[in-house]
C-alpha cells in the first residue's frame, strides 16, 4: 500500500484549501525556479528516467513524447493539456482540477518550458463547469502572483495559460480531434502523420498530454526520477489515481502504487464488492474501452500496463468498473455500445456504420433475440472495425464486445436457447 | 432517443432577433484574446456557449448567424460546430435542463430508477419538455463523475450520489422554486472513500 509520504495528490478530496495559499502549504510552487534551472534537456531526461507513462489511456512513455518536440522550428510551440475527461468510469482529472488546480498549473510551466512552448491551452470538457471555474480562478491567482505570465516564477520564461471549454464530445479526447476542436472546427481526428509534434495546433509543433501526466511531473523533478521509478515495477512505475465505480461499497478515487493487486485495491479502498468478493462477476479495469475481466482473472491480476495487457485487457485510464452477480453483463456492454454509437464522429465508415450496427445487435443479444451464428458474425464485424479507422474509437468500440464474448459467450448462448424454447 | 443537443435541424421561430448583450460583448473581446489574432475562429465554441446562455439555453438561427458575423466565419461553419457538439441545443428547452447519465457506471448504480422518477415528477417523457416549461429531461452519455454515481446534471451543476428519494426531492424543490444543494447528496466530500451504502 502506498505510504502517505509518497502521495503526489495531497488534496485529492478537497479537504484542504485548493487556492494558492493552500497549494503553497502543500509545497506547490515552492522551488519551481530551481526546477526550471535544470534546463529543458535535463527535465526531459528526468521524466524519461522516471519511466512515467502517459496517464490518459494509451500509456505512451511521457519523456519520449516530450522529446519529440523540435528544438528550434522557428514556429510557436504549444502545450495542450487534455482535460476532456470522458472515458466512462474515469473521473480522476476532475478531482485534480477542482481540488488541486495549482498542481496542474505548476506542471504546465515545467512541461511547457521543457518543450519550448510559450503558450499552453487546457482543453476541459464543457460539462465540468465548476471545475473550470476553480481552474480559471487558480490561473488568475497564478498570473497575479507572477507564477505564470511574463518571466514566470522569475525564470525568464514567458508562459501564457488559457482555459478552453469544450462542448460535449467524447471524441475530442483524441489528441488530433482535440486540436481540430481547439481550432474551432468539428472534432474529427486527423490522419497521422504528420504527428502533432511536427504539425499540431495551427500547424505548429504541439504536444497534447493528459492532466495527470502533467500534474505529477513537478513532483518527479523535485523528488527525483529514482524515487518515482522505485514505486511500482520496471516500465510500470510510480503512483496512479484509480477511479473505482460500480458495485462496490465505497466508490472512490484513490492514489495508489502502480501494480497494486486488483483485489487489494477494491477491498482496501472501495470497501469491497457489494455482497462480498465471491459475489463478483466481472471488472472492466481501465475505462469503457478495455475488455472486461471475469472473476477468475480478477482474483490475482495486478493493476499495471503490462500485467493487464498479458490478460488481453489494458490499464487504460485506470477506471475500475466493478460488476457483481446482480449485473446483466450483456446489457452492461450493450450500454457501452450505445455510448460509442453516440460518440462516433462519423468520419470513417467502419466506425460510423459499425458502432450503430453493433449496438443494435447487442440490444438483440440482451434478449437472446439472435441466432447462434450471429455471435461469430458480430465478432467478425468487430475485427473489421478494429484497426481500420483513423483514430482508436473504432478499436475502443470493438474491444468491450470482444471481451464479453471471450469470457461470457456461454451466457449469450444460454439466452438464445431460452428464447428459442419460448418461441417453439 | 431525442435530445435537443443532438438534433440537426435548426428550429424555426419568427421574430427572433439576437444582439449581444453589452456584458457579453465585453466578454467576447476577452475570449478572443486567448487565441492568435489570425485564428479567432478558435473562439467559436466559447461564443456559441455565450450565445446559448444569453438565449435561454438554446441556439436560434439568428444567434448562430451573430456568432458567425462576430468571428468573420461563414454561417455553415458555425452550424457545423453547433450540430456536432451535444451541449449546443438547437431547440428551446425548459427552465431546468435535467440530464440523467445513463452510461454503464451510473446504470450499475440505478440510473434507470432516476429516469422514472424524473418522468413522474417533471410530468414529461425522456427527451421532452414539460407543459409548464419548467423541465426538459434527457438521458445523456457519461458525464465523468462515475465515483459519485448515479448522478444528474441540472443546468450547470452536478448532483451526485443520488437515489430515488433524494432525486425526487431535488426535482420537487426546483418545481417549488426552493434552493437546492449542489454536489453529493449524502454529504461526502468529492469522491472520498467513506460512504454509507446499503443494498
Amino acid at each position: 500500500m502506498l505510504k502517505e509520504k509518497d502521495k503526489i495528490f495531497k488534496n485529492l478530496y478537497g479537504f484542504e484549501d485548493w487556492k494558492l495559499e493552500g497549494a503553497k502549504k502543500r509545497g506547490i510552487w515552492s522551488n519551481t525556479k530551481e526546477l526550471i534551472k535544470m534546463g529543458s534537456e535535463k527535465i526531459v531526461e528526468e521524466i524519461k528516467n522516471s519511466q512515467l507513462r502517459g496517464r490518459g489511456g494509451a500509456g505512451f512513455p511521457a519523456g519520449l513524447k516530450w522529446s519529440f518536440m523540435p528544438k528550434d522550428s522557428g514556429k510557436d510551440h504549444y502545450l495542450v493539456v487534455n482535460a476532456d475527461e470522458s472515458e466512462p468510469g474515469t473521473c480522476k482529472d476532475r478531482e485534480i482540477m477542482r481540488n488541486d488546480p495549482h498542481l496542474l498549473l505548476e506542471g504546465c510551466l515545467v512541461a511547457a518550458f521543457a518543450m519550448h512552448a510559450h503558450t499552453c491551452y487546457i482543453y476541459i470538457r464543457g460539462e465540468y463547469y465548476s471545475e473550470s471555474s476553480n481552474l480559471q480562478k487558480a490561473i488568475d491567482e497564478a498570473y497575479a502572483n507572477n507564477l505564470i505570465g511574463k518571466n514566470a516564477c522569475g525564470t525568464g520564461w514567458d508562459l501564457d495559460i488559457y482555459l478552453h471549454r469544450g462542448a460535449g464530445a467524447y471524441i475530442c479526447g483524441e489528441e488530433t480531434a482535440l486540436l481540430e476542436s481547439l481550432e474551432g472546427k468539428k472534432g474529427q481526428p486527423r490522419l497521422k502523420p504528420p504527428f502533432p509534434a511536427g504539425a499540431g495546433l495551427y500547424g505548429c509543433p504541439t504536444t497534447v498530454t493528459n492532466v495527470e501526466t502533467v500534474a505529477v511531473s513537478p513532483t518527479i523533478l523535485r523528488r527525483g526520477s529514482k524515487w518515482f521509478a522505485d514505486l511500482g515495477s520496471a516500465n510500470n512505475t510510480g503512483t496512479k489515481i484509480f477511479s473505482i465505480s460500480g458495485h462496490v461499497n465505497n466508490p472512490c478515487n484513490v492514489e495508489e502504487e502502480m501494480g497494486i493487486p486488483l483485489k487489494e485495491l477494491i477491498e482496501k479502498h472501495a470497501g469491497g464488492v457489494i455482497g462480498g468478493w465471491e459475489n463478483l462477476l466481472a471488472v472492466i479495469p481501465g475505462g469503457a474501452s478495455v475488455p472486461l475481466l471475469p472473476k477468475s482473472i480478477c482474483d490475482t491480476v495486478k493493476m499495471d500496463f503490462d500485467s493487464l495487457k498479458e490478460v488481453q485487457s489494458g490499464l487504460g485510464t485506470a477506471a475500475v468498473i466493478v460488476m457483481n452477480k446482480s449485473t446483466d453483463i450483456v446489457e452492461a456492454i450493450a450500454r457501452l455500445s450505445h455510448f460509442y454509437k453516440h460518440e462516433s464522429c462519423g468520419q470513417c465508415t467502419p466506425c460510423r456504420e459499425g458502432t450503430g450496427w453493433m449496438y443494435r445487435m447487442m440490444e438483440k443479444m440482451v434478449h437472446g433475440n439472435v441466432e447462434h451464428q450471429d455471435i461469430d458474425k458480430i465478432l467478425d464485424v468487430t475485427k473489421q472495425i478494429e484497426g481500420h479507422t483513423i483514430c482508436a474509437l473504432g478499436d475502443a468500440a470493438a474491444w468491450p464486445i470482444q471481451g464479453l464474448f471471450r469470457h461470457f459467450r456461454p451466457e449469450i448462448e444460454k439466452r438464445i436457447q431460452e428464447r428459442n424454447r419460448r418461441v417453439a | 432517443m431525442h435530445h435537443p443537443g443532438t438534433n440537426n435541424k435548426v428550429y424555426k421561430k419568427i421574430n427572433d432577433n439576437f444582439e449581444w448583450s453589452s456584458e457579453n460583448f465585453k466578454k467576447i473581446s476577452e475570449i478572443i484574446k486567448k487565441y492568435p489574432s489570425n485564428r479567432i475562429q478558435s473562439a467559436v465554441i466559447p461564443l456559441l456557449d455565450l450565445a446559448q446562455r444569453q438565449n435561454n439555453g438554446w441556439l436560434s438561427k439568428n444567434s448562430m448567424e451573430k456568432v458567425a458575423e462576430t468571428l468573420s466565419m461563414s454561417y455553415i461553419r458555425v452550424l457545423e460546430v453547433a450540430t456536432f457538439y451535444s451541449m449546443f441545443n438547437l431547440e428551446p428547452i425548459g427552465k431546468n435542463f435535467v440530464q440523467i447519465c445513463r452510461t454503464t457506471p451510473c446504470w450499475l448504480r440505478g440510473s434507470d430508477k432516476l429516469s422514472k422518477v424524473a418522468q413522474e415528477v417533471c410530468e414529461t417523457n425522456i427527451g421532452e419538455t414539460s407543459n409548464d416549461e419548467i423541465f426538459t429531461v434527457v438521458e445523456v452519455e457519461c458525464l465523468g463523475a462515475c465515483c459519485n454515481a448515479p448522478m444528474v446534471q441540472i443546468n450547470d451543476d452536478y448532483y451526485e450520489d443520488l437515489d430515488e428519494e433524494s432525486f425526487k426531492k431535488i426535482l420537487q424543490d426546483l418545481k417549488d422554486n426552493k434552493s437546492i444543494k449542489v454536489g453529493s447528496q449524502i454529504g461526502r466530500k468529492s469522491s472520498q472513500p467513506e460512504r454509507k451504502f446499503d443494498a
